[in-house]
């Protein structure tokens, strides 16, 4: 069985960040880029899939500007077989992505298509659902367990209420939650055996997608600063305080 | 621009995707496996024996040494080790780095020196973190002194019987065998050799030093050798040619220190820059008083300095022509500018840094072991004023 297993390069999840005095975007310039968490936790689900011996072949693939290749190589350091970078520069939306996306399926035919359920800079959580809807392919969104069988998946799913367990035929999609497992660290031997491991490039018109544009992006601004809170006399005041200021009781 | 541990390296051209990645992945293991767990370990004098193999794990004790032994060496250069000791500083408790890298000392002497069996013994094991190996120079009769050292190991038979004491062991109270520098000959540096000692042996015996000023969580020995028995076979190198085996352990050690050293310079200059922007005194931040600006600025200056430095011989190293007085003379820089950012960082910090339980505290107190162990600063200038034939 071959999984594909989607990277994306983000600002590194300890980086704080901060907007650009345009108001633009957010300011990435000299700014530590690493792979998404999710995106790590779904490389990691791959691998011991492969290491448990259901998956044959695990094959990353990351939408992106050149510098993403760094984290493709994250990606095989941790143990993926092969990379598949789709370059494109600039900002990319879900849709664009998850069109990419199916464009790699398509080349690639895995059994089993895992990708973070979100990425940490847009938290736009959608590229999963969209690329099985492109795809036609079932899918497990949100999954803290992934088993294969025969020619299913059983995931189960972080919801509101608690955990749903839902039975896939394959090929299908699965988005990876934070709990479903912890990724390893990548040893120096396999960084080292990373920078062998074969890495191909296509463009988005190989794949046949046209990058086009649905969203724009009008301004990026800092939330703003809490105030310094108040301490009150008595339980009184605070009930008063909660009314009449905050509003948030009746 | 800013001044934290990452911002304040200057730029270096020799670093690739891979030492990129060696970093991101050290980082994460220290900040997950072993900064939560320091002061634990600094209280009780030692590391968990379960920190080793997962250090074998990640490549970091083999990092080095031949694959043949379980390590990594194919594609490894300096700035690899760079930032190995720019991590283990970043940990602010030298005790740790220097218990767990103490095969770094111990272990080379084997690898270069040793019999194949006795190296096929000792290495692989050493390196997948299930044995230790120390290294036993310094006797309680003088450190600096190698070529007068009084421990003894005379030949009878197939068996050297070694009686005498080392002392200032580091991870010597955990130690499977210790490298040791025995008297074979008459006396002077030519009577010296080198010899691995089972501490299993009978005759062996030792006992903890475990008041220190720094370093606690890392386990230093004083050691015994009472008419203990050992094969010839453990010899190191040649009989009497000792001093050539210790010798050539020196460049690294001491480079490695540096390395340590700047890294923990700059550890004091993110921690006080980051009190000095929060603090305020006189109605504005510690950071807008003109002195502690120029503390700070005197901080980085030298910092740069020091990193300059440490690349040109880290280059000369790559190129294959060290040059053991500058590196010896490196190693004092270091640790003249770790003791200025140490005193520096504590005076801003003022009565917060002088509690117990942060980095800077720590830092001040391991000025001393850097500056002295490995070759103290006044015998490393003597060192390069020999080599420069004044």
């Amino acid at each position: 069985m071959k999984v594909l297993v989607a990277v994306k390069r983000v600002v590194d999840y300890n980086v704080k960040v901060r907007a650009k005095a345009d108001g633009s975007d957010v300011d990435l310039n000299n700014v530590k880029m690493a792979i998404n968490p999710f995106c790590e936790i779904a490389v990691e689900e791959a691998v011991r899939l492969k290491e448990a011996g259901v998956a044959t072949e695990v094959v990353a693939v990351s939408v992106g500007p050149k510098a993403c290749q760094e984290q493709l190589r994250t990606a095989l350091a941790l143990g993926a077989d092969r990379a598949v970078q789709v370059e494109v520069d600039g900002m990319v939306e879900p849709l664009v992505v998850a069109k990419l996306l199916k464009g790699v399926v398509e080349k690639e035919s895995p059994q089993l298509v895992i990708l973070g359920k979100q990425s940490i800079d847009g938290d736009n959580n959608q590229t999963g659902q969209m690329l099985g809807a492109l795809t036609n392919m079932a899918q497990g969104t949100f999954a803290s367990e992934v088993k294969v069988d025969g020619d299913s998946v059983t995931v189960t799913r972080e919801i509101d209420g608690g955990l749903q367990t839902v039975k896939l035929a394959l090929p299908a999609i699965v988005t990876t939650d934070l709990r479903l497992n912890e990724p390893r660290y990548a040893s120096l031997p396999n960084i080292m055996k990373a920078k062998k491991k074969p890495l191909d490039v296509f463009t988005a018109a190989d794949l046949g997608v046209a990058v086009s544009t649905h969203v724009t992006q009008v301004k990026v601004e800092p939330p703003a600063e809490r105030q310094a809170g108040v301490k009150v006399e008595d339980v009184a005041t605070l009930v008063d305080k909660l009314k009449n200021e905050a509003k948030v009781i009746a | 621009m800013s001044l934290d541990f990452d911002s304040a390296r200057m730029y270096n051209p020799n670093i690739t995707e891979s030492h990129i990645a060696w970093r991101d992945q050290l980082r994460r293991f220290m900040e997950n496996e072993v900064i939560p767990y320091v002061e634990e370990w600094e209280e009780a004098c030692e590391l968990p024996l379960s920190l080793w193999p997962k250090a074998a794990e990640i490549g970091l004790l083999g990092m080095g040494y031949p694959e043949e032994f379980g390590g990594i060496k194919e594609g490894i250069d300096v700035w690899h080790s760079w930032i190995v000791n720019e991590e283990l500083a970043r940990v602010g408790a030298g005790g740790v780095g220097a218990s767990l890298m103490v095969h770094g000392i111990g272990l080379p002497p084997v690898i270069n020196f040793a019999r194949p069996e006795v190296k096929q013994a000792v290495a692989p094991k050493v390196l997948a973190g299930e044995a230790w190996i120390s290294l036993g120079i310094t006797e309680p009769s003088g450190g600096s002194d190698v070529a007068n050292l009084q421990t003894t190991a005379r030949r009878e038979g197939n068996e050297y019987v070694v009686s005498g004491s080392k002392t200032f062991i580091t991870g010597g109270m955990r130690a499977n065998w210790v490298s040791t520098a025995v008297r074979t000959g008459g006396p002077g540096p030519g009577g010296v050799s080198m010899l691995l000692i089972p501490t299993d042996a009978p005759g062996f015996s030792r006992t903890p030093l475990n008041k220190k000023q720094g370093w606690w969580a890392s386990d230093t020995a004083t050691l015994y050798f009472d008419e203990v028995r050992v094969p010839v076979t453990n010899l190191i190198g040649e009989e009497n040619q000792g001093f050539k085996v210790i010798m050539h352990n020196f460049n690294s050690e001491r480079m490695g220190m540096a390395a340590q050293m700047e890294a923990y310079g700059r550890v004091c200059l993110e921690d006080a820059v980051i009190w000095a922007r929060e603090r305020k005194t006189f109605g504005k931040r510690l950071a807008d008083h003109q002195v502690i600006r120029h503390k700070v600025s005197a901080m980085k200056q030298k910092l740069n300095a020091t990193q300059a430095y440490i690349r040109a011989c880290y280059e000369q190293i790559e190129m294959g022509q060290p040059n053991a007085a500058d590196i010896a003379l490196l190693k004092v820089q270091a640790s003249e500018v770790m003791e200025f950012c140490a005193r520096e960082a504590m005076q801003i910090l003022g009565g917060a840094g002088y509690l117990r339980g942060n980095r800077i505290e720590r830092i001040y107190r391991e000025v001393r072991v850097n500056a002295i162990g490995g070759g103290s600063e006044e015998i490393m200038r003597d060192l390069a004023a020999r080599q420069y034939q004044l």
